[in-house]
């Protein structure tokens, strides 16, 4: 029987139910696991979530909006987040921010068309003696300076893929 | 000072040795199974510990009201959302002495009588989960977790991991608690506090990742150790997180009640202009305190230490700040929503050299309200930096006329 891309996204997230059960505490790690899949949790998602976990789909878009990590919005396969925090800022994040822009051709807050990266801004990732500093999805660069930036965005290229994530860091260090 | 890796390729940093380093493995643990339940309390009050994070409650008078506490499900929850700017010191103990931490857990756990522990570890610090639950499996295997804990019976306590999702509200504890729950990181009003309705209503202690290790490092080597250490009204050790501009950043272990100017000439950071103790929602100390000590009777502070040099622009430093608090704000009441976007503009007014010193008042009067009528910590202390730097640095941020070096936007 032919399956469709619903069908798939609701077996899904049966499947974490399983995993984290139905309650509401579970809401969170379900919605964590949705959206480092498919870096997003659309309205179709919240609706099955929420009829999984028997609660109004608005309690899931108003969590889905609280935190900055998860996103209705679709997000790119990487996404950099820079910090803009003091300690970061007085070593330089200006210019890291700058040379993100011009290498990749967005702002602050945008992805990249081809649906690769994602841009923003972070507070505080706790490498302050060691900044500036970026994440790339869970992995941290750190003393970045303006010209490594293109080498890092180079190695999420060449990683691009079902199993970029993994192999991001082993093509950098 | 030595720079390790945690085996994935990221860098940690500590500075000289941390007393975590010379602890023997799980001699606390063993220490406290032996001990009755009222013992272990009594042991950690003792000591006098108060919590590492920041706000300063005493340690052992936690855990009693929790102990006290009559139900059948319990909590220990180790506050991991490190979120504070210029603090990493969670990141390195989590990072090298993650044993220690599980440790201290699991005796709190036996000592109010609780059979489950979570870390809420913040979502930034994700690379660091798989660590974590590594040494959480090797514990499990040698019976430090699980049932009958060292064979001491009926004491059953395992841990889990929850991540944060990239929300700083989330390290105040009913805010964090709301999370675990599957809810907006909102603060809840206290009372009723989390160590009689805490997780689902259970009790719960949270507790900062420096506080449980501590614990361990206590029932180890004694009370009396501990304090013996620091000043009377602050006992102890302190780790100190310490960037900024100064030669040898990084972690530091300093007895409470080390005064500022010690602190700078340790990490090499004399000639500051002011140091940044507390994070944004702590305070700005210009260098005619640097005589304060860092102690909860004097300037508290969860261990954010930032350097500024004699070239900083201090209005460009409360921008940063106050940025970050406008972000981070949960939007849940209104002096911290709207407050913390009037002193923003304020600050940006006086950037231009556009600010009154009526203005100035107004904005120092509104301050004082967020501090009185905001609902959580976040709210109360975001005015702070604000506050610090208009006091003591007037003369630098008023009647601007030179945009190139005022704003850097």
């Amino acid at each position: 029987m032919l399956q469709t891309e619903q069908d798939r996204l609701r077996d899904e997230i049966q499947r974490w139910g399983m995993v984290y059960g139905k309650e509401r505490s579970a809401l969170i790690p379900i919605l964590q696991e949705i959206q480092r899949v498919h870096s997003r949790i659309s309205d179709f998602a919240m609706q099955v979530i929420a009829d999984m976990l028997d609660i109004h789909p608005v309690e899931v878009y108003g969590v889905v909006s609280f935190y900055s990590f998860l996103d209705w919005k679709p997000k790119g396969r990487f996404v950099i987040r820079l910090c803009r925090t003091i300690s970061c800022d007085m070593q330089g994040k200006d210019r890291l921010a700058r040379q993100l822009e011009n290498d990749l051709g967005i702002t602050f807050g945008e992805t990249t068309p081809d649906g690769r990266f994602t841009l923003e801004w972070a507070n505080c990732i706790g490498m302050c003696d060691q900044g500036p500093a970026l994440l790339v999805n869970d992995h941290v660069f750190t003393r970045v300076t303006p010209d490594r930036i293109h080498d890092i965005l180079e190695g999420c290229r060449k990683v691009f893929g079902v199993h970029a994530a993994q192999t991001l860091q082993e093509q950098l260090v | 000072m030595t720079t390790t890796t945690n085996g994935r390729g990221v860098q940690t940093t500590t500075t000289g040795h941390l007393t975590f380093g010379t602890v023997k493995p799980n001699s606390g643990l063993q220490n406290a199974i032996k001990k009755s339940r009222a013992d272990i309390i009594g042991e950690i009050s003792a000591s006098g510990m108060k919590g590492r994070g920041g706000a300063g409650f005493p340690t052992g008078v936690k855990w009693n009201l929790a102990a006290a506490a009559q139900d059948e499900h319990k909590y220990v929850v180790c506050n991991a959302d490190e979120g504070e700017p210029g603090t990493f010191k969670d990141r390195v103990i989590l990072s090298e002495y993650a044993d220690l931490v599980f440790e201290g857990m699991t005796i709190a756990g036996l000592a109010i009588g609780a059979t489950t522990g979570i870390v809420y570890l913040r979502g930034e610090y994700s690379y660091l989960r798989p660590l974590l639950e590594a040494v959480l499996e090797r514990r499990r295997g040698q019976n430090l977790l699980g049932e009958n804990v060292l064979g001491r019976d009926g004491f059953t306590f395992d841990i889990t991991i929850r991540m944060g999702s990239g929300a700083y509200v989330c390290g105040e504890e009913t805010a964090l608690i709301e999370s675990l729950e599957g809810y907006r990181g909102e603060p809840r009003n206290r009372p009723p506090f989390p160590v009689d309705t805490g997780y689902l209503g259970h009790p719960t202690i949270v507790h900062n990742v420096e506080t449980l290790a501590w614990g361990a490092c206590i029932l180890s080597k004694g009370a009396a150790w501990f304090k013996g250490i620091g000043t009377d009204k602050s006992t102890g050790l302190k780790l100190f997180s310490v960037s900024g501009d100064c030669e040898r950043p990084g972690v530091y272990e300093f007895p409470m009640g080390i005064s500022i100017a010690e602190l700078l000439r340790e990490v090499g950071g004399e000639g500051a202009k002011a140091v940044q103790v507390g994070g944004a929602s702590g305070h700005c100390v210009p260098a005619k305190e640097f005589a304060r000590t860092l102690a909860f009777e004097d300037i508290p502070t969860g261990g954010s230490i930032i350097v500024f040099g004699p070239h900083r622009d201090m209005l460009a430093i409360a921008h940063n700040f106050l940025e970050f608090f406008v972000d981070e704000s949960c939007g849940q009441c209104t002096p911290c929503r709207a407050g913390t976007v009037k002193l923003l503009e304020g600050v940006e007014l006086l950037r231009d050299g556009d600010c009154s010193m009526q203005y100035l008042r107004e904005l120092c009067s509104l301050s004082e309200t967020m501090q009185l009528a905001s609902k959580c910590g976040l709210g109360q202390s975001s005015p702070n930096a604000f506050l610090s730097i208009v006091k003591h640095f007037q003369d630098e941020i008023m009647g601007r006329t030179d945009l190139a070096t005022a704003g850097k936007e």
